[in-house]
């Protein structure tokens, strides 16, 4: 290495510095610290032993989806993010779709809309917490059609879930119809003059142009919904703890129980199983990552 | 030529049909907007009525009466002034240390050359990929066997180093063009005094963005403080509420009045702010 060199180097090192420092020490560490934790037997004592897989053996121990912990907080994940998903892509996709052109007051219909996404999170759930209450607006709503509503959403086995879900559609959006109202403007418009003219009606052109030239967006929107869905944790925490029962709990939930004891009390911490559930997280979250780094080469092809 | 089509499309006859579409979009978007809306409403309404009120059948939006001492008596319960004191300085400690830092790696990444950037570059991006729901563990360990636990330095230490803001600092400054940087080089102007005084200024809707971001994030974050804050005057204002909640589990008008107040700070940088989240948003895709 020349003088020079060395020179630049450490300079682009200064800059570096402040920033990786904290970003080891805070971020890098720990992610290494909790791969081996979830091999280690640990519960916050001086007393730290090596495990192996039995932390792994413990969590799929009699692994069934209707009695296992792990097995009810990945099924009550995947039906939660199976659920959100397309609601959000159908709500936030026909929110643009409107919003698109010619409305007058555009962007006071789009802050509106987006303004529940920057609202603070626990007076949004505690507001809907009550709204969904056995005698709430919602509930008295539902009385007028003849719907016998008669139990808080968040107290029932069922419908807690749907709370839930309700929340985070709601919330999020007005965020994807923004990610959708971008991906409307690289629409060119001559491919809707060109079906114009070959005939096209609306519903045509929207399932003909508009879905397809979309594909991208919907692609990309879909993927960061799936892994903020995996991630899900503060709604369930403040809306319903993970009950009735464990009837919402989620994975994030369950690595919670497991390290602080439910909400920030600490029982008796088993950090190096909670590690290990953790380390299901990340693999699925991977696993989607890794689709969308395929799919978004092939998408670009495809454009 | 565009300008003649666009002005002859306005002048064509508006048909029934059209007209009909037009109107059944505004009547869906007002329906949309008072769904977004309904929850505020009903937060502002209940936060004057009396706890008996809030779930009277049938409801009422207007309350009979305005009990503005709601008002009044949720800063008394709990020390509601200490959690906004403690959230307004977390955020803005948060939000300076993330800009400084994220803007001055993010040049040496985009900018400059050196020996295994780009591997250290990958390291940064693997770890986005990576939930912190999947790490908070150990590092709550970590912050706690450094003395951090129960102060808000643990949540600065913990918020102000993200590598999402260096990646968004760097895929903006990628776009200014190496020229700039070049010229000021051979004038004779050091690496810091091209970030100080050509890529920073260049760079000030990026930065806009990720402050708004940062600002908003820190101020509505939950499960950090919810971890790390158990001294009761050290909470910041999402789980002091949430304290609240519990507390008074009853008297839903004064968690409501509590709930408004706690959204006033964050309502307010948005509607002065708006046009950056939602254009930041659109061309980052960044994401809370």
């Amino acid at each position: 290495m020349s003088k020079l060199e060395k020179r630049n180097t450490l300079i682009a090192y200064s800059f570096l510095a402040p920033n990786f420092i904290g970003f080891v020490v805070f971020t890098l560490i720990p992610v290494i610290f909790s791969i081996v934790l979830a091999f280690m037997n640990w519960s916050g004592g001086s007393n730290i032993t090596w495990a192996g897989l039995d932390n792994f053996r413990t969590i799929f121990k009699d692994f069934s989806f209707t009695k296992s912990n792990l097995g009810i907080s990945l099924k009550n994940t995947v039906c939660y993010t199976v659920a959100t998903v397309p609601l959000t892509i159908a709500c936030s996709l026909g929110l643009a779709l409107v919003l698109n052109k010619g409305v007058k007051g555009a962007k006071f219909f789009r802050a509106v809309i987006f303004f529940p996404y920057v609202a603070s999170l626990v007076a949004i759930c505690v507001c809907w917490n009550f709204l969904l209450m056995k005698n709430g607006p919602v509930n008295q709503f539902l009385r007028m059609f003849g719907l016998n509503m008669n139990k808080s959403w968040t107290s029932s086995t069922n419908l807690a879930i749907w709370a839930i879900i309700i929340v985070s559609v709601w919330r999020n959006a007005g965020y994807y119809m923004v990610m959708y109202l971008a991906g409307l403007q690289g629409v060119p418009a001559e491919l809707y003059e060109a079906a114009t003219m070959d005939g096209a009606n609306a519903w045509q052109k929207f399932t003909k142009v508009t879905l397809p030239m979309l594909t991208p967006t919907t692609f990309f929107c879909s993927i960061m919904m799936v892994i903020s869905c995996f991630k899900i944790y503060d709604v369930v925490a403040i809306m319903t703890k993970g009950g009735p029962g464990r009837s919402t709990k989620m994975l994030v939930t369950y690595i919670f129980e497991l390290s602080f004891g439910g909400e920030g009390i600490a029982t008796s911490a088993q950090y190096g199983v909670a590690s290990a559930v953790s380390m299901v997280l990340l693999a699925i979250v991977l696993l989607v990552t890794f689709i969308q780094f395929r799919g978004e080469k092939k998408w670009v092809n495809y454009m | 030529m565009t300008a003649a089509t666009v002005s002859k499309s306005h002048h064509k006859p508006v048909t029934a049909g059209q007209m009909i579409v037009t109107i059944l979009k505004y009547v869906l978007l007002v329906c949309l907007t008072i769904i977004a809306l309904v929850p505020f409403v009903w937060m502002i309404s209940s936060s004057f009525k009396t706890s008996i009120d809030v779930f009277s059948i049938p409801m009422k939006w207007i309350p009979a009466e305005l009990h503005w001492e709601n008002y009044v008596q949720i800063w008394e319960r709990v020390p509601l002034a200490a959690y906004f004191k403690n959230t307004a300085i977390l955020a803005v400690i948060v939000t300076f240390m993330q800009i400084l830092t994220s803007s001055f790696a993010a040049y040496a990444f985009a900018k400059m050359n050196f020996r295994g950037r780009d591997l250290l570059f990958m390291c940064y991006i693997g770890t986005i990929a990576v939930p912190w729901q999947v790490y908070m563990v150990p590092q709550f360990i970590m912050m706690r066997s450094i003395g951090l636990y129960d102060t808000i330095w643990a949540l600065v230490a913990l918020q102000s180093f993200s590598a999402f803001g260096v990646f968004l600092m760097r895929q903006f400054y990628m776009g200014i063009p190496n020229d700039l940087s070049e010229a000021a080089r051979i004038d004779g102007l050091s690496e810091y005094g091209i970030w100080a005084r050509i890529i920073l200024p260049l760079a000030k809707p990026a930065i806009a963005t990720l402050c708004i971001f940062t600002f908003v994030n820190t101020w509505n974050d939950y499960m950090g403080p919810m971890i790390y804050l158990t001294t009761d005057v050290k909470k910041t204002i999402q789980v002091g509420l949430r304290r609240f909640i519990q507390a008074y589990s009853a008297d839903y008008n004064l968690i409501m009045a509590a709930s408004l107040c706690s959204l006033l700070p964050v309502t307010i940088v948005f509607l002065f702010l708006q046009r950056y989240f939602i254009e930041g948003i659109a061309t980052t895709g960044m994401k809370g």
